[in-house]
């Protein structure tokens, strides 16, 4: 069976109200205006009570199906750390997961970002912290990734996001692989 | 103009570039934010108290001359289904567009009907985008064809297309919409009395065979031929899976299904030595082919449940019938921290109620810790199922049965069901409970007639729960706030024998900032008018 080539497929995942979409749309957003082709699926709605939510993003020069196939997920960025077993079934053997405890540590403890030793990343947008991480990782210029934070977010936390997307960049070192 | 856009936004943003007048519904996952959107963008959307009524204000719409946009999710058009048909038959002047947006797989609905089976059963057209891109092409192309042949049109969308991201190029001009100067009558053409109808049922046959020798070569549906082999007949989502599944086949990707293109899928079908259908759901083309004599294999009966994706597309086409690997579905969605709803809950599970329960939020209460709704089919369906329970129940049991509503479904369909309680009350009397949580929360906090907000939020008439259980002669009415006064006022409820409507009147955790904030504009607006005057 024919695999699509050239498309890259990452995976979001967490609970709802964590900030998945949030993400998914920055990620699609940042390869959209690196004039890839790009599709993204999610599902929402009653998923917004705390449950499990997921979104799919795909890039390269064709993509067809909006949902990343089975064993195909090239990425997969854990916005809520109990999620990885939900999803691991989705992954190729070598994909490579991007989650908390690359800013925390293996403990993975969400509460330790209330503190001030991860500034500026804090709760709520160590999301974009891990796309940050991510981005080491992806063909999607900086510059693009930037007008994506920027159309996704309110000014005023522009500069602070940018500073947490930029620490994000730095984790490279520390990303591990499925196997 | 290029834009990577949600199907949903696509939708809306066709619906503004091609002069929509008004666009009116009711929400429903996946179909919710497409009015949002089309507000948003500066068009005029309403919501109705439900979809029979968002249907029928279109159909004025487009008698008078406007270009009508209808939105729900596909269990809406059940609700629309009784002014559907017949506006088949009427037709209408403007323009009429239906979106009814399916759920395979019930992410967030109750069932996983296939709305394909409505335009075969009401005479209806019906184009099925596969992408956001489509749906903006196709959004116009439907209000085209419904004024071009006078006739209503339905969109039908998935979840996979309403709540997905794909480019999508458009020209950035568009069309305001135009506002009739006086009321064209049609009497034979729109009275259907049956000396009428029965020229109308005539007159619509006619037309729909028309339109389908047009869809024959139309090209809404897209032939790509690659093999001579194996040919590939499907439509909607389904066929980006299938392109991504099977490169090498031949497909016939069916953009309009109804009227079904029987000559067009025979052409196909005869240029290649084997042909499957794939398609999410009932087999509708399948049986089409059927009808018409074209051969075709089918999806063995096993995917007829939930989606279908590229792996599912891959086991239909090398046969497979295996049993699938479960689905891993993580966490199901829970009541919130902080939901009125859970002290609700836990007080009519300590009191051992029989819970005739309803569509919202609060249906969440059937799982753990709560485990109370004992009951739910359809929006309403609270009202009637828990009198037919206490009609037929002994009475020590029938008195622990109560219906359970939310605001938004009360207005949507749940006043009829009190005028039955008051008309044929059981003989151990009834309790309404409204939940009311000043929101219609599960599908993302859109407002309803009861909260005294537009679609925009902004202030208009209030349409009040509890002086409509009065003007309804219910006997007794209450409103409680608190959870202790809600469970004092229940308990002599259940035993009085009476018509009894309790609202639980409690704001929605997560809407309570966002409604703070309008009611202060409101407010605000309300003593710049008395400054005024």
């Amino acid at each position: 069976m024919q695999q699509q080539h050239n498309v890259t497929n990452v995976i979001l995942a967490g609970i709802g109200g964590t900030g998945v979409i949030l993400s998914s749309n920055i990620l699609a957003d940042a390869a959209f205006y690196a004039a890839y082709d790009v599709r993204k699926s999610e599902i929402h709605g009653m998923s917004q009570r705390g449950g499990s939510v997921s979104s799919d993003v795909r890039f390269g020069n064709k993509v067809y199906s909006p949902m990343v196939p089975d064993e195909e997920g090239d990425y997969l960025v854990l916005i809520h750390p109990d999620e990885l077993e939900n999803n691991l079934y989705r992954m190729k053997k070598d994909a490579i997961i991007i989650d908390i405890s690359l800013i925390v540590g293996e403990s993975k403890d969400l509460n330790l970002l209330k503190t001030d030793n991860y500034n500026p990343v804090n709760q709520k947008n160590f999301n974009v912290c891990l796309l940050g991480a991510l981005s080491n990782y992806l063909d999607i210029p900086y510059d693009c990734w930037q007008k994506a934070i920027f159309s996704n977010l309110p000014k005023k936390v522009h500069e602070q996001n940018k500073g947490v997307f930029e620490y994000g960049i730095k984790l490279k070192e520390s990303v591990k692989q499925k196997a | 103009m290029k834009k990577l856009l949600f199907g949903n936004e696509a939708i809306a943003l066709a619906a503004l570039h091609v002069g929509i007048n008004l666009g009116s519904g009711y929400p429903g996952t996946p179909s919710t934010e497409i009015l949002e959107y089309f507000s948003e963008f500066g068009g005029k959307a309403q919501w109705c108290p439900n979809e029979k009524v968002a249907l029928e204000v279109g159909i004025g719409v487009a008698y008078a001359g406007g270009k009508s946009l209808v939105t729900m999710k596909h269990v809406g058009l059940n609700v629309a289904s009784d002014p559907l048909f017949t506006v088949a038959y009427t037709g209408v002047a403007g323009a009429l567009v239906i979106v009814s947006a399916d759920d395979p797989d019930m992410h967030s609905s109750q069932n996983e009907q296939d709305n394909r089976n409505y335009a075969r059963a009401a005479g209806v057209m019906m184009l099925e985008p596969c992408d956001s891109q489509e749906c903006y092409n196709f959004l116009i192309e439907a209000v085209r064809l419904s004024h071009e042949w006078g006739l209503p049109v339905i969109l039908r969308p998935t979840t996979r297309v309403c709540h997905s991201k794909s480019i999508v190029e458009f020209e950035e001009k568009g069309y305001s919409p135009v506002f009739p100067e006086q009321y064209q009558p049609d009497k034979p053409g729109r009275v259907m009395i049956p000396a009428y109808a029965r020229i109308a049922h005539r007159r619509l046959r006619e037309k729909l065979a028309k339109i389908k020798e047009w869809n024959n070569t139309s090209n809404l549906n897209e032939e790509i031929i690659k093999s001579q082999d194996l040919g590939i007949i499907t439509s909607g989502v389904s066929y980006l899976h299938v392109l991504e599944a099977e490169p090498n086949a031949s497909v016939l990707k069916i953009g309009m299904s109804y009227p079904f293109p029987s000559e067009k899928v025979c052409s196909f079908t005869q240029k290649h030595k084997r042909c499957i259908v794939i398609e999410e759901g009932d087999p509708y083309l399948v049986e089409n082919c059927r009808y018409y004599n074209i051969p075709v294999d089918e999806k063995p009966e096993m995917y007829r449940f939930g989606e279908l994706n590229v792996v599912r597309v891959r086991r239909i086409l090398q046969g497979i019938t295996t049993p699938e690997p479960p689905i891993i579905r993580g966490k199901p969605p829970r009541l919130c921290d902080g939901c009125p709803h859970r002290a609700t809950f836990t007080v009519l599970a300590k009191l051992n109620c029989i819970v005739a329960g309803d569509i919202g939020c609060y249906t969440l209460s059937v799982l753990p810790p709560f485990q109370s709704t004992d009951t739910c089919v359809c929006m309403g369906a609270s009202i009637g199922v828990g009198l037919g329970l206490r009609h037929t129940l002994p009475p020590e049991e029938a008195k622990r049965v109560v219906s359970v509503i939310g605001d938004s479904t009360f207005i949507h369909s749940g006043i009829p069901g009190v005028i039955e309680m008051v008309y044929n009350p059981p003989s151990t009397g009834h309790v309404i409970i409204v939940l009311d949580n000043g929101t219609t929360a599960m599908t993302g906090m859109q407002e309803h007639p009861g909260t005294g907000r537009t679609l925009d939020h902004k202030p208009t008439n209030q349409v009040k729960i509890e002086d409509v259980a009065k003007a309804l002669c219910v006997e007794n009415v209450v409103v409680t706030e608190r959870i202790s006064d809600f469970q004092r006022e229940l308990l002599p409820a259940l035993e009085n024998g009476k018509t009894n409507l309790i609202v639980m009147r409690k704001t929605c955790a997560l809407a309570k900032k966002k409604i703070e904030k309008f009611e202060e504009k409101r407010l605000e607006g309300e003593t710049c008018d008395a400054a005024t005057t």
